[in-house]
């Protein structure tokens, strides 16, 4: 399959690419292509013009800064599945690239793109909203914040304009007895998530949830926070009763469909395990480190 | 609609186009080039039949545009030989039957082959995990998993 005609330009810098993207409406943003390349193909999609950012400059990196761990939009998932700091600190994040598409994909495939898409059956919509994560966005008046808890809008919709671009993806910076983990169940290598649970806890001195992030993946129209099923936890402790009931929380929380994946019932059902099953290994995990 | 000179260099050698936007890197290869060791298979970035190495890392062929290879080294099935000799990778399949009917064989070397250079000494799970992207309808992943061990050996000899 063939993608139907469009012009292509390959700015040097994010300025350039932000002026090409203000004067020209039917334009999209290509990051690794991943997705978007297929879905011209299919001719879901049809931008009458591509603005490829792989050749801008400094838009690929992983670093601690200002309590936060940075992340270019351009950095490919491999980078961070490959990162020492994402793997010593990061665990949450560290799950859940490992189980981004296929490793090939994931060569090309970028964390920026990953949330920019706005597809819930994404990785990274859950996971950073777990994490509480801000992006930043650059346009023609500047950059602004968005935190991620208000970036998404719809089925493929976030709150980019037209004409920006995100940049960075900014994680708060991992605080002393916190941990979080990622839980997938993918019907093969490749497929999205038949459902999927980002859990990121920090427990205070006396063991006890400080703070609860759950993220759920595929089973709405966006990626879901299970807020309910977090203020219940903080200040609990990490019993057995109280995920259970966090877990059944998050369960309620979720708004699958059924399809090809399984039914409704299934696929809550998988969300009350998968919560209880993460909140675990991430409380497990805050308590070594 | 945008044609774009594109110079990319291949197996070695350099090549210059004259391209559409909107042409696949894996059509450019096949088609533009007739270098046909890369195949195409589900067309849909899931079985990785069309994998070539861009700038060493492996990448699905029919999800790159062939102007985004511009500037860039791609390395393909029909440079994994060098000097009429067989490069361990290719040898090893033959050796380990790591093939029935070949039509992955070409994805799977250029995976296998780009791990084996970022990991000598792969476990058998990293290696079954590495070709995690590249599908054999032949079933034929024991065989394959013992092949790429073989090259492994083979490469840790020195060749």
């Amino acid at each position: 399959m063939i993608p139907p005609l469009f012009d292509y330009v390959a700015p040097r810098t994010l300025s350039e690419a932000i002026d090409t993207l203000a004067g020209n409406e039917d334009a999209k943003i290509l990051a690794g292509g991943q997705s978007l390349i297929p879905l011209m193909r299919f001719r879901l999609a049809s931008p009458a013009l591509l603005v490829d950012l792989n050749r801008v400059d400094g838009l690929s990196y992983i670093k601690e800064e200002d309590g936060c761990l940075k992340i270019g939009s351009m950095t490919r998932e491999s980078a961070v599945e490959q990162s020492p700091l994402v793997h010593q600190k990061y665990s949450l994040l560290a799950d859940a690239v490992s189980v981004i598409s296929d490793p090939v994909v994931r060569n090309l495939g970028t964390v920026g793109g990953n949330l920019a898409n706005g597809d819930p059956g994404n990785d990274h919509p859950a996971t950073m909203l777990a994490y509480e994560a801000d992006v930043v966005a650059a346009g023609p008046d500047g950059e602004r914040v968005i935190p991620i808890t208000s970036f998404f809008l719809g089925l493929y919709e976030s709150a980019l304009a037209p004409n920006e671009i995100l940049t960075e993806v900014r994680v708060p910076a991992k605080r002393d007895h916190s941990g979080g983990a990622y839980l997938k169940l993918e019907r093969k290598v490749g497929d999205f998530a038949t459902a999927a649970v980002a859990a990121q806890v920090e427990l205070d001195a006396d063991g006890n949830f400080a703070s609860v992030g759950l993220g759920l993946t595929n089973v709405g129209l966006i990626a879901i926070k299970a807020t309910a099923a977090e203020s219940f936890l903080k200040g609990k402790a990490p019993s057995d009763d109280n995920i259970r009931e966090a877990a059944r929380l998050a369960a309620e929380a979720a708004q699958p469909i059924a399809d090809v994946r399984g039914s409704e019932e299934y696929k809550r059902s998988l969300v009350r395990t998968y919560t209880l099953r993460a909140l675990r290994l991430a409380v497990q995990r805050a308590k070594g480190g | 609609m945008s044609k774009h000179h594109i110079s990319v260099t291949i197996n070695g050698k350099t090549h210059e186009a004259d391209v559409e936007s909107r042409l696949l890197l894996v059509h450019f290869l096949r088609e533009n080039l007739n270098m046909t060791g890369t195949h195409i298979g589900c067309d849909t970035t899931s079985c990785g039949a069309c994998t070539v190495q861009l700038n060493g890392k492996p990448v699905k062929s029919c999800t790159v545009l062939a102007v985004q290879a511009d500037g860039m080294e791609v390395k393909t099935v029909e440079g994994l030989a060098s000097n009429g000799k067989l490069h361990p990778i290719q040898e090893a399949f033959h050796e380990k039957h790591g093939l029935q009917c070949g039509y992955c064989t070409p994805g799977m070397m250029m995976t296998s082959s780009a791990l084996l250079e970022q990991n000598p000494h792969p476990t058998e799970d990293e290696i079954r995990q590495g070709i995690s992207g590249n599908l054999c309808r032949c079933t034929g992943y024991t065989n394959i998993v013992k092949a790429v061990q073989y090259a492994a050996d083979k490469m840790a000899e020195g060749g």
